[in-house]
This record gives structure tokens, C-alpha cells and sequence, in this order.
């Protein structure tokens, strides 16, 4: 039996109030994610469970209790406490995915600050002004990372301390850089976190849109209940499990269900801080013995291109639960995993703002593959009229999902960005931007995003943040950036470009700009192919029509083009 | 080590490498070694492609065949 038990059963009457008496919350009163986590586990008696087995890339392996995270998070929150780190401050993690940075999430909440982690992949461009929107006080990296730190931080007069976390001495600290080491640091027994409350913000992710600069989505502590309650009931965690999520806590799945779901259920969960390869991660699920993997439909392609045959070199009949989040999961991936793993890999639809999952497909609920599955009770899902924004009546009709406000995890805002905050509702409905269709059964169908946003390999990459990075290159006039159909990654970044006089069209350039943007953004936003173009399709105002250059790499139809500027 | 593996050893260094200190040769894993990602992945066989003038089938660039300077190597002259 799993711990939704019927789908139906708990649709009715269901109250967000489950959860809340399950961790002991009393409304109104306080409420710390990383106590919840730690503490709270080790009051329960769970303090000598295992809490993280952690391996790194080279084969390095440490295994942690939940006392040993409440020590090192008391720690690491003692620390930055020292340091002047108040309420609401934002801190940074820079980090790969190793132990420090669950620990030091853990430890910036206590203190009562709010967690800022951000991709160790990006460059120094998509690093400033992230911190810069935030005006982020202090950030915790590794000595690989802050070659990228250094290069920002003169124009960063905000950013008080750069804490490095691995420092061995090799090179001298540069002003406002200073060493922290966990394991040369005495462990703190006696920390209070800060009594937070529901509405303290806890957690800002940044999340990238069709215009403007990244937008800072504010989570809360209260969204601990909808986290702990989809962790239980969609991932279906238990005492005894072994529970991996792939994800990095750069990204919201890796806090959401990377850390707070699972510990806050008392869970042992492993990581794996290892670029991707199909041998690894079946030998990391082999020796491990994972009960539950929670990944992303990218990996679960890679690993259907790498073949089946690799899967049964090794013993993977520990696992019993298989989910998936990023992007939609096609019908192909949850076939090939039933006959590889012989369970299918359940979908489950949500997004930074949401906070936590929205629409599933649940543990003994029949899986139509292909699909998103149905809402979690509690939310209230639909699918409207781009129009006039009323829900349709009736099943088939392709519109854009909405949500009803009020979930426990939803955003409370973009940092410093009311305005496209309010954009996000019409006529009383959370937009998230995808459009959908519902069938005569209740199960949502994924149709495409509704803007310009790049889905790539589960992660968004704003077409203007590229373009605007692209024309930085000496050698680029204009761009215009979308997305192209890609078998793993199910889009991927292409990029248009007119050049400046003096500058050859050839593969070497298309390389150099390629890495260009690699450096300054990211490998996920890096163009996997530019084409160049003597001109752009523009309107008669001068406004680059993207949509018609999207619309050639997926063989659609191009639209109207009353508006296209004279030939 | 060849002429080829050391151009290519040098592009990755120059190129991948975040952590200068970070010593690697040709047997250091790349890709499931973290230093170049999947993404990553594809600027370098591009890179490979300009440089020995040849056409690396994308069935061929696996994460396991990139993963070391010397794999990337015996699969560039695959082609050559």
C-alpha cells in the first residue's frame, strides 16, 4: 500500500492541515526549515540514521547522520551568525553538490537568512546579476569557483564576505575572502534557530523568463508543508528507503525534494556529486541499493541512448518508486523504463514559483504514459481560455494551465519585481506559463510553453538573456535566439546572428561564440547551433520576429507576417 | 603522449578547467569527472571537428567515449 493510499479517498476533504499536524506545526507559531530537518529528525530519536551518503567525482565517500547534519548545520549557522548574518539576508551557495552546500542550506535558514543557491555551472555574467538583484551579502564556494567571484566582486560593494569552504592554503585569500572548513571547525551542540514564522522567506531561486533579467522567486518556511506532504504521498518515501533525487539544489528540485522533502521525513538519501554517465549511475544505484530515484526525463533518455544492455550489468532490484521532473516525460521513456526497470517512471509537473509538485501521476494510480498526470489534492488545477482566461467546459481543448493561489509553497513574490509578479495572475488564476489539455478522465496533457522560454533539459534559459549576451561578441550585430527540437534534451538553444563588417562566417567563429557565452552564462545556455544570416526578420517598428525563426526549426507553420518589414 | 592528445589535453585545460590548480593528463575523466559537462560536451566535439577537419557522428559522441582525453582521441582518429 502506498502512503497516498486512494487517489479519490483523498480528494475528498482533503486540508492542508494533514501535514501540519503531522510535523507538529502550530498555526501562528514558529516554523525553520532547517530545524525541521535536523532538530526536529533527532528529537524523533533518529539522530544516529544515516542522513546523506554522499560520493564525490573522485571517488571520495563520507556518510552522515541526522546529527551529524544538525551539528553541521548548527555549525555553519554559528558561523555566519558571527559574521553579522541577520534575518532576511541573502547568502549565496556557489557550490557543487557536495556536503557543505546541504549543510550550509540547512545552516543559512537557522540563522534565519534566506538560502540563495545558485548553479555552480554559470558564468560570471549569470552569477552578477543575480547577486546583484539580490544585493546578496555573503556567498559560500569552493576554491574552483572563485576565479568567477573574483572577476565580479569589485563591482559587488554589497557583498561582505566570500566564504571558501575548501581552502588549502595554497594560494593567499584576496579582501573580504575568508576560510571556513567543517571539519577543522569545532561543531556547535547549541544552536537556536530563528524563530521564524510561516510568511519569513526561507529560499531565492532564480528563474529566467521571455524578457528582462532573471527573476528572484521568493519561497517561504511555510512551504515545508506542501513539501513534506508531495514527498510523501507522490514519491512515496518510507522510513526505510534509500532515496536519490539526481537534481542539484542549484535548481528548486534540488532544495524542494533534494533536501527539505526527504529530511524533513526523516529519510536516508544519497548523492552523487559525478558528471553523468549510464555505468556510474546504475553502479551508484547497485551499490547504494535505492529504494527511490526522483530524476529528469534528459537523464532518462541519456540512459535509454546508452542502451539496455548496459542496465543489466548491474543489480537494480532495490529500486521500487521511479519519478521524474524538468520537462515533459514522453511516452517512450516511461515504456522503455517499465521494460528496463520493469516500473514506469511517474511524471510530476511543477516549476520554481509552484514551489512544490502541482499535477502527478501517484503510486497506484494508472499511468497513462505520456501524460502529467492529475493534481495534487489541495490544488485546484484547470485549463483556460487564453482569451478571455475562463476554464473550459468539456475535456480536449488545448489552453493555458492555471492554478488557484493558496498552496502552502507558492512564491510570495519576485525580488524586487511586484509588477511581473502580478503579470502572472489573470481573472484569479496562477499562470505558469504552459499550455495543456485535460481528457475525459482528468489527466492533464502537456502541449508546449506559452512564450519564448527555452526548456532544456528540464531547466530554462531566457532567449533575451542570450541575445543580449551574444551581441557583447565583437563579431555579433544581431541576434535572435530559440529553441530547436533536440532528441535528449528536448529543446536546445539555437542562435541566429548577423555579424560586423570585417568578421568571416565560418565554423571557427561559430566556436568562439559558442564558448563565449558558455563563459559568460552557461553551458545550458550555450547555442548548440548558430546560424548566421546577412538579416533578421524584423517588424516595420524593428522588433526581431523570433517567432518565425522558431517556427522554421520545428516545422511549423510561420503565422502572420503582415508586420514583417519590407523585403 | 602524441601531438593529438596533447592539443586536445591543452584545449580542455584552456578551455574547461575552472580550477587552475586542478593538475590532469589523459586518463583524468572529463565528463563523469565533472570538468566538462553534457552540454559542454558539444562545443569540444565541435572543437574536434574543426581542428582534424572530420565529422564525429552524434550516435558516436557518447559520455563515455569523451570521457578521457586519450578515449576522445582513439575516436577522433576513428575519423580522421
Amino acid at each position: 500500500m502506498s502512503n497516498i493510499g486512494s487517489y479519490e479517498e483523498r480528494m475528498k476533504d482533503f486540508d492542508w492541515s494533514i501535514s501540519e499536524r503531522e510535523l507538529e506545526y502550530e498555526s501562528g507559531g514558529p516554523i525553520n526549515i532547517g530545524w525541521y530537518c535536523t532538530d526536529r529528525i533527532c528529537k524523533m530519536g533518529k539522530g544516529e540514521k544515516t542522513a546523506l551518503i554522499w560520493e564525490g567525482y573522485d571517488g571520495n565517500a563520507r556518510t552522515y547522520t541526522f546529527n551529524d547534519a544538525r551539528l553541521a548545520s548548527n555549525t555553519i549557522a554559528h558561523d555566519l551568525k558571527g559574521l553579522g548574518i541577520k534575518q532576511e539576508d541573502r547568502v549565496c551557495l556557489f557550490m557543487d553538490k557536495i556536503p557543505e552546500l546541504y549543510f550550509g542550506f540547512l545552516g543559512i535558514l537557522k540563522t534565519g537568512a534566506i538560502a540563495q543557491p545558485l548553479f555552480s555551472a554559470f558564468g560570471e555574467d549569470s552569477l552578477h546579476v543575480r547577486l546583484d538583484d539580490a544585493k546578496t551579502c555573503a556567498i559560500m564556494t569552493q576554491r574552483k569557483h572563485l576565479k568567477k567571484v573574483r572577476r565580479i566582486i569589485d563591482q559587488m560593494p554589497f557583498m561582505k564576505h566570500v566564504i571558501v569552504v575548501d581552502h588549502d592554503g595554497r594560494k593567499p585569500l584576496e579582501e573580504r575572502e575568508r576560510v571556513f572548513s567543517l571539519d577543522d571547525t569545532a561543531p556547535v551542540d547549541d544552536f537556536e534557530a530563528f524563530q521564524t514564522s510561516a510568511e519569513s522567506p526561507s529560499v531565492l531561486h532564480y528563474t529566467s523568463g521571455t524578457t528582462g533579467q532573471p527573476k528572484g522567486v521568493k519561497h517561504v518556511h511555510y512551504s515545508l508543508i506542501s513539501q513534506y506532504l508531495t514527498t510523501k504521498w507522490v514519491l512515496d518515501l518510507r522510513d526505510d528507503d534509500i532515496y536519490w533525487c539526481t537534481a542539484d539544489p542549484g535548481w528548486v528540485t534540488g532544495t524542494s525534494y533534494g533536501i527539505i522533502g526527504p529530511w524533513a521525513l526523516g529519510v536516508t538519501q544519497c548523492v552523487l556529486d559525478k558528471g553523468f554517465s549510464a555505468d556510474n549511475w546504475y553502479r551508484f544505484i547497485e551499490k547504494h541499493r535505492v529504494t527511490v530515484w526522483y530524476s529528469a526525463p534528459t537523464a532518462i533518455r541519456s540512459l535509454m541512448k546508452a542502451g539496455e544492455a548496459i542496465a543489466k550489468r548491474y543489480y537494480l532490484s532495490s529500486l521500487r518508486h521511479l519519478a521524474s521532473v524538468g520537462e515533459p516525460l514522453n511516452a517512450e521513456a516511461v515504456l522503455w523504463s517499465e521494460k528496463v526497470f520493469g516500473k514506469p517512471f511517474l511524471d510530476t509537473y511543477w516549476q520554481t514559483e509552484t514551489g512544490s509538485m502541482m499535477l502527478t501521476n501517484f503510486p497506484g494510480m494508472k499511468v497513462k504514459p505520456g501524460s502529467m498526470g492529475k493534481p495534487f489534492p489541495g490544488i485546484t488545477a484547470t485549463v483556460l481560455d487564453p482569451n478571455t482566461h475562463q476554464p473550459y467546459d468539456g475535456s480536449g481543448r488545448i489552453g493555458l494551465i492555471g492554478f488557484k493561489p493558496g498552496w502552502p509553497a507558492m512564491m510570495r513574490n519576485y525580488w524586487n519585481n511586484e509588477e511581473t509578479y502580478k503579470s502572472k495572475f489573470r481573472n484569479g488564476w496562477y499562470l505558469p506559463g504552459d499550455r495543456a489539455s485535460i481528457d475525459q478522465d482528468g489527466y492533464f496533457w502537456f502541449v508546449g510553453r506559452d512564450d519564448d522560454v527555452i526548456n532544456t533539459g528540464g531547466h530554462l534559459v531566457s532567449p533575451f538573456e542570450v541575445e543580449s549576451a551574444l551581441i557583447e561578441h565583437p563579431a555579433v550585430a544581431e541576434s535572435a535566439v530559440v529553441s530547436k527540437p533536440d532528441d535528449v534534451n528536448m529543446e536546445v538553444v539555437k542562435a541566429y546572428v548577423t555579424l560586423n563588417p570585417g568578421y568571416a562566417a565560418d565554423k571557427n567563429l561559430e566556436l568562439d561564440i559558442m564558448n563565449f557565452i558558455r563563459k559568460r552564462l552557461s553551458p545550458l545556455a550555450m547555442p548548440q547551433e548558430i546560424e548566421y544570416k546577412d538579416k533578421l526578420p524584423k517588424t516595420r517598428s524593428g522588433k526581431i520576429m523570433r517567432r518565425m525563426l522558431k517556427a522554421l526549426e520545428w516545422g511549423e507553420e510561420i503565422g502572420d507576417t503582415s508586420t514583417l518589414e519590407d523585403e | 603522449m602524441d601531438e593529438m592528445e596533447k592539443v586536445v589535453l591543452d584545449y580542455v585545460r584552456d578551455e574547461y578547467l575552472e580550477d587552475e590548480d586542478e593538475e590532469i593528463d589523459v586518463n583524468t575523466p572529463l565528463i563523469s569527472g565533472g570538468i566538462v559537462d553534457s552540454f559542454s560536451m558539444v562545443s569540444l566535439k565541435r572543437f574536434l571537428e574543426n581542428k582534424y577537419e572530420i565529422s564525429i557522428p552524434d550516435e558516436k559522441a557518447t559520455p563515455e567515449a569523451f570521457d578521457t582525453v586519450e578515449k576522445i582521441c582513439a575516436l577522433v582518429k576513428e575519423f580522421k
